[in-house]
């Protein structure tokens, strides 16, 4: 499905090339792919050049057999890519079921905006006609960016860190949405995760670490030598 | 009424037909239909001004007031006056509005002056709406002037909105409050081309426990000009709150001049002030949802003025 060849990220800092991402190569293919590392390691870099909102100084994207290196935000989303941000963005004047709805590329009805909403754990009345404002919460916000993802229903969906800011709701049924959603589009899912939760649910996991694929391989092969690393806390350590 | 007539109609009051209610037609500078209800009167000015006294019995509750203008001529001015006493306890809507579609070269113009006697305890939701249209090259001006007496535990809601077709605007509205009196007002104007829009509100917290919140919302675009003023002053124990939020685009100058003033401890103001281009981050989400650059633009400034 997607195909990352000698993806290469450079940035200038202070007169010298700093490099964020070197020379990742990666395929994905599988129901669900958890994107790991330190912090800094450049996952949410790498997720931004999947989307289309970074575009890389070096290597290519295949996606579906073409290239979409040069492909804008908007016409990789039309082909079927999809991007949750880690820090939702913020509208006044757009409500909750208009982003919706801009998301699903269609007027939808109250109640099918009502049915993404409660899939994420929010109680549709309650925010079908709210601004996507500073009146949400940091936790809604985030919520409500799942629920545009699933709105698309695409074949690939690229999450940046979707647990952070969710509190109790808990990740069971925050895993529970990604289920459901593969049911939906049998595609692909990217999940940047620290969590061992998210990491449990995992076929693939890859581990970037300073900008290079440390490791990759199933979730058997890989999360036994990350748990105490600290590079995946649990849980509990969280909260 | 002929097809453009009737579109400027749609466009200032949503009128699809004759309204339900007291209502007055007036295009081109003379009347084109009026009625009347048992309980809101509607009369010619009898002081040699153009325009109509309109009277709100106390306690009416649940009617409406249509007072659309309408013109087509170009190279046309009027200066109209119409007056509005609202009876105590009442709760009407006032809908008024003008469209002008001017496919001459010359100036079309219109000046309203509003003047709100509002009752005491009585409830008024005022929306007012100005467009313009027109393929020639001839100017759309409007110059709207609002004047609010408000008595004692009234409440005041003024919704005005500028969308489209007017070149030159300068809004002017002002309002005293007593005791327990709320006024709400919610402004927004969208402008482009090389238009220009200058709107003022003074208003005057004279009565103990009263209160304003002015909110402006507007976008400017092209070489467009705006200019927003707000002048609270709270003159006892009250509440104000003014608001300007601007987004700007293009080459366009937004000014905005809030100004407090406190002439009593107990009085609360605030004033907030934002003036900014679109977020690019906001663009970047709705392109991710499919929408090309343009269309997410078009749709935070439809969110933004809706």
């Amino acid at each position: 499905m997607l195909e990352l060849q000698n993806i290469c990220f450079d940035v200038e800092e202070n007169g010298a090339i700093k490099h964020i991402l070197s020379d990742v190569c990666l395929t994905i293919n599988d129901r669900f792919v958890a994107l790991t590392g330190p912090n800094g390691s450049g996952k949410s870099t790498l997720a931004k050049i999947i989307a289309g909102i970074l575009t890389p100084t070096g290597g290519k994207l295949i996606f579906n057999g073409e290239d979409i290196t040069a492909l804008s935000v908007t016409e990789r989303a039309k082909r079927g890519i999809s991007f949750a941000f880690q820090q939702p963005v913020r509208f006044k004047g757009i409500t909750v079921k208009d982003l919706i709805s801009l998301a699903a590329g269609k007027h939808i009805t109250v109640g099918e905006a009502c049915g993404f909403l409660s899939e994420v754990g929010l109680c549709a009345r309650d925010y079908i006609d709210r601004e996507v404002n500073a009146s949400l919460s940091g936790g809604e916000l985030k919520r409500i960016e799942i629920a545009t993802v699933l709105a698309r229903g695409t074949e690939l969906s690229v999450f940046d860190e979707p647990e952070a800011g969710i509190d109790l709701w808990s990740f069971q049924n925050l895993i529970s949405v990604f289920e459901k959603m593969y049911q939906k589009t049998q595609g692909s899912i990217v999940i940047i995760s620290h969590q061992e939760r998210i990491l449990n649910i995992a076929d693939k996991i890859v581990v970037l670490t300073a900008g290079k694929i440390e490791r990759e391989g199933t979730r058997e092969e890989i999360l036994p030598s990350l748990l105490g690393t600290g590079v995946c806390r649990a849980l509990t350590d969280k909260l | 009424m002929d097809e453009l007539e009737k579109m400027l109609l749609l466009q200032v009051a949503d009128l699809h037909r004759v309204p339900d209610g007291a209502y007055n037609i007036r295009k081109n500078g003379e009347g084109d239909g009026r009625r009347s209800t048992d309980r809101i009167r509607i009369e010619d000015r009898k002081d040699g001004h153009a325009g109509i006294d309109i009277f709100i019995a106390p306690n009416t509750k649940n009617e409406s007031v249509h007072i659309p203008v309408v013109i087509t001529k170009t190279d046309y001015r009027e200066r109209v006056y119409n007056d509005f006493y609202v009876g105590e306890n009442a709760d009407v809507l006032i809908i008024a509005g003008c469209g002008i579609h001017n496919c001459g070269v010359e100036t079309s113009e219109h000046t309203g002056v509003h003047t709100f006697h509002i009752g005491r305890g009585a409830k008024v939701r005022y929306v007012e709406k100005h467009y313009g249209s027109g393929d020639g090259n001839g100017e759309n001006i409007m110059n709207p002037a609002t004047v609010i007496y408000q008595e004692e535990d009234s409440r005041f809601e003024m919704e005005s909105t500028q969308i489209k077709g007017i070149d030159s605007t300068d809004r002017e509205t002002t309002a005293t409050l007593k005791k327990g009196a709320e006024l709400v007002v919610r402004e927004k104007i969208y402008t482009h081309g090389r238009q220009f829009a200058r709107t003022n509100f003074t208003v005057d917290l004279n009565g103990e426990n009263s209160g304003a919140d002015v909110v402006s919302r507007s976008v400017a675009a092209d070489d467009s000009r705006q200019t927003f003023g707000s002048r609270i002053n709270g003159n006892t124990a009250c509440h104000g709150h003014t608001e300007c939020d601007a987004i700007i685009m293009d080459r366009a100058c937004v000014t905005a001049v809030p100004e407090l003033t406190a002439n009593s401890v107990d009085a609360e103001l605030i004033h907030e002030a934002a003036i900014g281009k679109i977020a690019g981050e906001q663009i970047i989400k709705l392109m991710t949802l499919g929408l090309t650059e343009q269309e997410a633009e078009e749709q935070i400034i439809k969110g933004f003025l809706s």
